[in-house]
């Protein structure tokens, strides 16, 4: 503990400096507080949190709060003192991680309600929304797109796509899984012929699909919903995803409850506010993605009108953690 | 004590050495904390993981990658920052002290923007390869190793230039009439006036570059066009976020700071102290001797290059984005005055423990090392170990915009720091003995001696530290509350969300937002005292 002392006056006469630009005075009985971790992209204006927060508000009788940032390595960090009673949005390569800290509790709903293309029975995590990971193209500018995952292989090197780091990025590396899943063994030679048509490789999915939208580059590793968000709120359909016959990998969000929350009821009710007509209606157009019980009228008719791919390639936690490591290798070499 | 000393004229012999202990005491107390600050934490994280974990291969070319890029990055931005400040100190024109000011733009650019901007004129649909396209030539491609160095001389060509100016600036007019006098041609000015000044300044130059390259993550990824191109930020990027080895992180972490110290210690050996002809009457800078119309030719060509090379591209970035400046969500007006605050509270911050650091520098190396050590440091790792050291006591998310200002002023002092320790140390060997004699001391001579010799340089630091962090992402998201909004996060949030448009607006209101604070301090530095 004496590692702290150094920086406590400096935290304490600093935070006495800013903290009521944070704090909160109130008086009279407080709502219950159920604090949710989530990424970044989550809590802005223009991210799917407001929306939660209102209609989660409207039927809990409590105060919904986000914290928001690194979920899992902020968990891994707090331990069994962790503030959160549920976090929302991880993805689906970190729950042999989260799972192994034994800080996650059963979400107790039933999984057969789910409508994922692959079977979902994991007892913990629990999807919310899901997609695969494609290709994008504007087809304005791309007249002949590659009509396989084999096609994009042999094209010309001179067509020049962007990817993300799986280093640094859950698309990346669910790329290398992806690649993984379509060729396994000849996994290597698939990425060589595919090397010299990788532009670059940016740390995150932002920066690539920058350098889409700005034209530097023809196709983007994003996803099958990627092309909803320009159709319905831009008006633009130029921009289409590539299906390829093959398969695509399935990217899911998820949700979880702990088991050190002080609000078990609270948590329970939020993960079947998740499930709830009303969060999977809202989805699709707040977060840009299928939600995870398809119902009528859940997808606005664009939307529902995209084409979707006739196979879905995952690999389960162990199969994937397992691989993880060989196909970054393989992935290192190709562009050595 | 004082009641033991002998009552007798050498009284003040005997206590100048705890005066002067007190004189250094806010120097101290900004050096531990900013020890505490870069190694305390990393200290913390390995204890958190319970050790140091042992490195990979790949991360050992990630460690030689990270060191050759940076000292290449290093060497040609001051190689060409010496004829664009010699060009910009010896020509008068019109315009020129605010074309000074914007050729420190991209320096203060959010590294996206500048990524942005910089694929907007070399990129595969950029300008270059248009006109290369249009004449019939060959395309170029701005993606791999090449790429990775021209966009950090890009970065920080702006800031060896500025330095090398200062530099330029500092000779006094003395020396020139002098060697006018002695008839001195263009060469012999080089050889006794221009290259002590320049063995002087440039080994600070450089190091501080070679720093700043050391910790780049996106440039060198993006630019870097892939995995070849992996630095030690990188390593640590990956150990924390998907590993989860946070001793591996801790490793890297230590590793950087073992660079930091290396290229220190090189600095410090090359470094001359400047040449010693005594101190000037501060006149007005005479009309440059021995210039010829070659020479002209010459100049002229310098301040072009470096005007297209630098402007262009942050011309292109601000020009995308105001046709959406009008439909920014309402929320961005918000982010703005949060930093806009942050910026104001770490630029003051800065030069408070700037100023004491740097004077304490020439005669305490101990004081120099702790400056330069935040660039070593690791924003992930530091983040998390002040996570760890703050738990214990508060809830961290109470603290976002605490830390955010601690971090963003110790990232800008070593810059500070850097640009005021060569007048600083000019300050130190001609005026210490004339100070001293007059009793001059403490605030006076900060008011009488020190503040009018460093307008300049504390100008230009506090706008650079503003602008720092205005652009820094920083090491919030261990500590985001998910409410308190900076414009950086929110042109990530934005370009996260498929607002691509929106997000080039931010960007133009970000960089206009820190060009106007980082002028604004630069302008004031100039004119707050005629010297």
């Amino acid at each position: 503990m004496a590692r702290s002392f150094c920086i406590r006056p400096v935290v304490a006469a600093l935070a006495g400096l800013l903290a009521p630009m944070g704090a909160h005075a109130q008086d009279g009985a407080k709502p219950p507080v159920l604090t949710v971790y989530a990424p970044d992209y989550f809590t802005s204006e223009w991210g799917p949190g407001p929306k939660i927060e209102a209609g989660f508000e409207d039927i809990c009788d409590c105060d919904l709060q986000f914290v928001a940032g690194d979920v899992l390595p902020r968990i891994l960090l707090e331990g069994k003192h962790t503030q959160a009673d549920v976090v929302i949005g991880l993805n689906t390569d970190v729950t042999a991680r989260a799972r192994a800290t034994g800080l996650f509790a059963p979400h107790n709903e039933d999984t057969r309600r789910l409508d994922l293309p692959v079977e979902w029975t994991d007892p913990v995590f629990l999807p919310f929304n899901w997609s695969q990971t494609a290709f994008v193209y504007d087809k304005t500018r791309l007249a002949n797109p590659p009509q396989s995952f084999e096609a994009l292989l042999d094209a010309p090197d001179d067509l020049k796509i962007a990817i993300q780091d799986p280093r640094s990025s859950v698309s990346g590396l669910a790329l290398l899984l992806w690649v993984k899943s379509v060729y396994g063994d000849d996994a290597p030679q698939a990425w060589e012929k595919l090397a010299p048509k990788v532009l670059t490789v940016t740390p995150g999915w932002s920066e690539s699909y920058g350098l889409f939208t700005d034209g530097e580059v023809d196709m983007v590793l994003s996803y099958t919903t990627s092309p909803a968000y320009h159709i319905i709120a831009e008006n633009d359909d130029t921009k289409v995803a590539a299906i390829f016959p093959e398969g695509h990998y399935l990217m899911a969000e998820l949700a979880a409850q702990l088991t050190t929350t002080d609000q078990p009821e609270l948590s329970q009710m939020f993960m079947d506010y998740i499930l709830s007509d009303q969060f999977q209606s809202m989805i699709a157009t707040a977060n840009w993605s299928y939600p995870a019980i398809m119902k009528d009228g859940f997808l606005p008719p664009e939307f529902a009108a995209m084409p979707q791919p006739d196979k879905t390639l995952f690999y389960n936690e162990t199969e994937a953690e397992a691989l993880r490591q060989p196909a970054l290798d393989e992935w290192l070499r190709a562009f050595r | 004590m004082a009641a033991c000393l002998p009552v007798s004229p050498d009284t003040h012999l005997r206590t100048r050495p705890v005066s002067r202990w007190v004189g250094l005491l806010p120097a101290a107390i900004a050096a531990l904390g900013l020890a505490v600050l870069v190694l305390g934490t990393l200290a913390c994280v390995a204890w958190w993981a319970g050790g140091f974990s042992a490195l990979r291969v790949a991360e050992a070319h990630a460690v030689w990658f990270t060191i050759w890029q940076a000292a290449l990055s290093a060497g040609l931005s001051c190689l060409l920052a010496i004829p664009v400040g010699r060009a910009l100190a010896r020509r008068r024109f019109y315009g020129r002290n605010l074309l000074i000011s914007l050729l420190g733009a991209p320096f203060i650019l959010p590294t996206i923007a500048a990524i942005m901007g910089l694929i907007a004129l070399f990129g595969r649909g950029g300008w270059v390869n248009t006109m290369l396209t249009a004449a019939g030539l060959p395309s170029v491609s701005i993606y791999g190793a090449h790429g990775v160095i021209l966009a950090h001389v890009f970065f920080n060509l702006p800031l060896a230039t500025r330095m090398v100016l200062q530099g330029w600036q500092a000779i006094p007019a003395e020396r020139i009439r002098l060697a006018q006098s002695l008839g001195f041609e263009a060469g012999d000015l080089q050889r006794h006036l221009e290259w002590p000044m320049l063995r002087a300044i440039l080994p600070g130059a450089a190091l501080a570059i070679f720093l700043v390259c050391l910790s780049s993550f996106a440039i060198a990824l993006t630019l870097g066009g892939g995995p070849r191109a992996t630095t030690v930020e990188l390593a640590i990027y990956q150990a924390f976020r998907f590993d989860f080895d946070f001793g591996r992180a801790a490793s890297l972490a230590l590793v950087q700071v073992g660079l930091c110290l290396g290229a220190l210690a090189l600095a410090s050996r090359v470094a001359r102290s400047p040449a010693a002809f005594g101190a000037g009457h501060d006149r007005p800078a005479l009309s440059p001797i021995g210039l010829s119309k070659w020479l002209w030719v010459q100049d002229a060509l310098a301040i072009t290059t470096a005007t297209l090379f630098l402007l262009i591209p942050v011309a292109l970035i601000v020009g995308r984005g105001i046709p959406a400046l009008l439909h920014l969500p309402p929320d961005i007006w918000n982010a703005c005055l949060v930093s806009l605050g942050l910026a104001v509270g770490s630029s003051l911050l800065t030069i408070t423990l700037a100023l004491p650091l740097a004077a304490a520098s020439p005669r305490h190396r101990w004081a120099e090392i702790a400056a330069m050590l935040p660039l070593a440091a690791s924003a992930l790792v530091l983040g998390t170990g002040l996570f760890l050291m703050a738990r214990p006591f508060m809830n961290p998310t109470q603290l976002a915009l605490p830390v955010t200002l601690m971090v963003n002023t110790a990232m800008s002092l070593p810059f500070v720091v850097r640009l005021l320790l060569p007048d600083m140390r000019v300050l130190a060997r001609d005026y210490d003995r004339l100070a001293a004699s007059l009793g001059l001391s403490g605030l006076a001579r900060l008011r009488y001696l020190t503040w009018p010799r460093l307008a300049r340089p504390l100008g230009f630091g506090a706008g650079l530290s503003a602008a720092f962090s205005m652009g820094d992402l920083g090491v919030i998201t261990l500590f985001s509350d998910g409410r308190t909004q900076t414009l950086p996060l929110a042109l990530y949030q934005l370009m996260g969300s498929y607002r691509l448009d929106q997000a080039a607006g931010a960007a133009t209101l970000l960089i206009t937002l820190t060009f106007a604070l980082f002028w604004l301090c630069d302008w004031i530095g100039h004119h707050a005292h005629s010297r």
